[in-house]
């Protein structure tokens, strides 16, 4: 942790969750808004949006334990004392969502009685009982949320694109997977 | 002015950019933002809102029947049943679904009337549906939506969202436009052989003495990983009564026979499962599979309950015919990914809405 990169970046398991929780929670995005829309893959999409969702359920614990128990590399200069408040106010917006989303997701399946399949034998108890206005507002409540994440999902990408594009503060190498050119040899 | 402009733009450790190399860089962000959320509106169906999709398949249900908040869109009218289903062990080969090992499960079911009218008068050539849930030991469920007819009416979702607009009863005339109806056959040949094999089929006199069939395929999975194309039926103990003319003034007279006869005796039927051969249809509903086909008497279902729409926890269970155990899954026949779709958002728009008595009511079932 003594190295010079341990300063400017995440910890490379932070990197690592978020860029795959990235691609899952994106594509989790597209598979709910097509299926609602699709009669023909409607029964696919859904047999892989319920294990999908658990799953990222599952890495967004693993995630908020490792975000407590790591250190963050500092925020760039370049940004201002109202741009760190957005910044850190949109992080804990999109964990709250990547919490919410899944949940009610399960309790909403829940509330409209309907088994929670994962795969082969394999399913989830109930977390709720079965209501029907529940499951009426649960089912509203996914779609609020998913629309919010999607929106939320779009400002980040916009800030950290126009940090990389246009302020070229080199804010994007703290999450990079990738090698990157380190501070020290810039100067 | 250059103190000002430091002050609302950070400062840039890239070196300061040209007007026009800013306003590309800004036209790249903003093509990729309004490419990912146009990719959103595309798969959400925003782009192409002619396109059939599951609440447009509902909506027609509600255009051709009325709308009736609180009930389902289609099978509006039913009766709520409980029981058992005793396994003989003969499906085991062919399924390793826990529900074929010998012994008894608990099922919750309804018996319904095809159409989204739920106060409509019974009357005897209207399709009766059966549904069935299985509650398996271990948490799994098995739910089958069954209706009394030997092939379903269409082979696709367009077909079939087609043929409610064109059986739709004219306004006026309360009958289904001929013009409209021989359009629609004459580009559904498959629909048309289909009509003429239900009507050609016995209809009996009540539910308690239908023979009630998947319709669908599916595909039945041993535990040797051995999958056979399957359909099923429930097919009654009950003895065949030929069709009966609806008792004068009674506009539950099917339900009400289901009524007495449940009060007298709990009814029973065998589930039959059909294998198919490689060559039987698993992705057309509309075509039967030869008469020759192997069967197997996979156990018996006996329903000794009946109860209203109003008090069962049935009238709130979407008998979504994909709910399926390890064991079972579906077929290539793109009827159940629609049905599913399509059950779902009558589901979700049923639930939210303020219910309204059953027109079979407890004192109708109680009598």
């Amino acid at each position: 942790m003594n190295t010079p990169q341990a300063r400017t970046q995440f910890a490379v398991q932070s990197r690592i969750l978020h860029w795959l929780m990235a691609v899952m929670i994106l594509a989790m995005l597209f598979i709910g808004v097509t299926m609602v829309a699709s009669l023909g893959d409607y029964h696919m999409l859904l047999a892989i949006h319920r294990p999908l969702g658990i799953l990222i359920l599952i890495l967004t614990v693993i995630r908020f334990i490792n975000r407590i128990c790591t250190k963050l590399p500092p925020f760039p200069p370049t940004m201002s004392r109202q741009e760190r408040f957005v910044a850190s106010s949109s992080e804990k917006l999109l964990y709250a969502l990547m919490f919410a989303q899944p949940l009610v997701g399960w309790s909403m399946l829940s509330a409209g009685h309907y088994p929670i399949v994962m795969f082969g034998p394999v399913h989830l108890p109930p977390i709720l009982p079965a209501i029907p206005i529940l499951y009426s507002v649960l089912r509203k409540a996914h779609t609020i949320l998913a629309y919010l994440l999607f929106v939320t999902f779009l400002a980040h990408l916009s800030a950290v694109l126009f940090h990389t594009l246009i302020i070229r503060d080199r804010l994007l190498d703290r999450m990079a997977l990738w090698p990157t050119r380190s501070r020290k040899n810039k100067s | 002015m250059n103190q000002s402009k430091s002050d609302q733009l950070p400062q840039m450790p890239g070196g300061q950019l040209t007007g026009t190399s800013l306003v590309i860089r800004f036209t790249v962000i903003a093509i990729v933002i309004a490419g990912i959320a146009g990719l959103f509106a595309y798969a959400g169906g925003w782009l192409t809102p002619h396109a059939l999709t599951p609440a447009s398949m509902i909506n027609t249900f509600q255009k051709v029947n009325g709308l009736h908040p609180g009930f389902r869109r289609n099978h509006a009218k039913g009766v709520c049943v409980s029981g058992y289903f005793e396994s003989n062990g003969r499906a085991v080969a062919l399924s390793k679904a826990s529900v074929f090992s010998p012994g008894r499960v608990p099922i919750i079911g309804r018996f319904s009337l095809a159409g989204g009218q739920p106060y409509a008068a019974d009357a005897p050539h209207m399709i009766r549906g059966m549904a069935i849930l299985f509650k398996l030991s271990d948490g799994e469920e098995w739910r089958t939506a069954m209706t009394d007819i030997p092939v379903f009416t269409a082979k696709s979702a367009q077909a079939f969202h087609d043929q409610l607009l064109a059986l739709a009863p004219d306004p006026e005339t309360r009958k289904p436009d001929p013009a409209k109806m021989n359009a629609f056959f004459a580009k559904h040949p498959e629909s048309a052989k289909a009509m003429q094999l239900i009507r050609s089929h016995p209809v009996s006199s009540g539910f308690e003495n239908s023979t009630y069939n998947s319709l669908n395929a599916f595909r039945f999975i041993n535990s040797k990983g051995a999958v056979v194309p399957v359909r099923w039926s429930m097919v009654p103990v009950q003895p065949f009564q030929p069709i009966t003319e609806p008792t004068e003034g009674d506009r539950n007279y099917l339900f009400d026979a289901l009524i007495a006869s449940i009060h007298s005796h709990p009814l029973q039927w065998h589930l039959v499962v059909t294998i198919g051969q490689p060559e039987d249809p698993t992705n057309d509903a509309t075509i039967p599979w030869p008469p020759d086909r192997q069967q197997v008497d996979a156990g018996m279902l006996t329903i000794d309950h009946i109860e209203s729409d109003d008090t069962s926890p049935a009238r709130d269970i979407n008998f979504d015919p994909t709910v399926l155990p390890y064991g079972i899954a579906t077929s290539d026949d793109p009827l159940l990914s629609v049905r599913s779709a399509a059950y779902s958002v009558s589901f979700t728009r049923r639930e939210g809405e303020p219910k309204e008595p059953s027109a079979i009511s407890t004192a109708e079932t109680e009598k």
